[in-house]
């Protein structure tokens, strides 16, 4: 991370909503883009951004910001409505299909990007364990580490994000 | 006169941006690419990774609902 110029940063990602699992690869693939070198931090639920298979989901239940654009308007769906079953797979439908309509990228071609221009990728050991995931289970490539890791990597960064 | 003309339009945030370093990752110094997007925050983002990554913005123009950027390869 010192051996040349290159400006770093470093984010840690805690989500793993659909949603939230935009602003940190968004960043990441900009920042590796424009020449910094970047670290991402997996922890808790933004592990499960790192699995082979990704399966993400939004759900607009106790987010009353989450309004969509319907017939020229915005509409929030009412937590009632957010909380039956079949809510979460019609948001995501939605989500996607806004995401894909407005020539957005998807996280997994996000993802394959930010691997391409080799931003690095630590998964936190300790919450691997906690949630019983595997190594195998996640994408090849990564690290396992845990705070003292990030702190480490954290100290030599001119950018640190906690997403 | 542009070396190589990258078509962006359509793209969102960071699409534009993660293409044009690809395209510039394949010139060589002193080569023009020519951008195409139709992305409104490009005008702000293409001067931001000029600025820093040192490529120079050589011209700037919509036409139609296109914003075409010129960059020289540093």
């Amino acid at each position: 991370m010192t051996e040349n110029n290159a400006k770093s940063m470093s984010i840690i990602v805690t989500k793993g909503t659909l949603d939230w699992a935009y602003p940190p690869f968004i960043l990441a693939t900009t920042a590796a883009a424009m020449g910094l070198e970047v670290t991402m931090f997996f922890t808790f639920y933004g592990l499960t951004l790192l699995k082979k298979k990704l399966d993400l989901k939004i759900n607009p239940l106790g987010n009353a910001a989450m309004e969509m654009p319907v017939a020229g308007m915005h509409m929030a769906m009412p937590n009632l409505i957010a909380a039956m079953p079949g809510a979460t797979a019609l948001s995501t439908t939605m989500m996607k299909e806004m995401l894909k309509k407005k020539g957005v990228a998807s996280i997994e071609e996000l993802r394959e990007m930010a691997i391409e221009a080799d931003v690095k990728i630590i998964a936190c050991q300790m919450t691997m364990d906690l949630f019983e995931y595997n190594k195998s289970d996640m994408i090849e490539g990564l690290e396992l580490g845990g705070a003292a890791t990030w702190v480490d990597a954290a100290t030599r960064c001119d950018i640190n994000l906690y997403i | 006169m542009a070396d190589q003309v990258l078509d962006a339009k359509g793209l969102s945030c960071p699409l534009p941006i993660l293409r044009t370093k690809k395209a510039i990752k394949e010139m060589s110094t002193g080569q023009v690419l020519e951008i195409q997007v139709t992305d409104p925050g490009a005008v702000a983002d293409f001067e931001a990774f000029c600025r820093t990554t040192g490529n120079e913005m050589l011209a700037q123009r919509s036409e139609g609902g296109t914003l075409i950027f010129e960059i020289r390869v540093s």
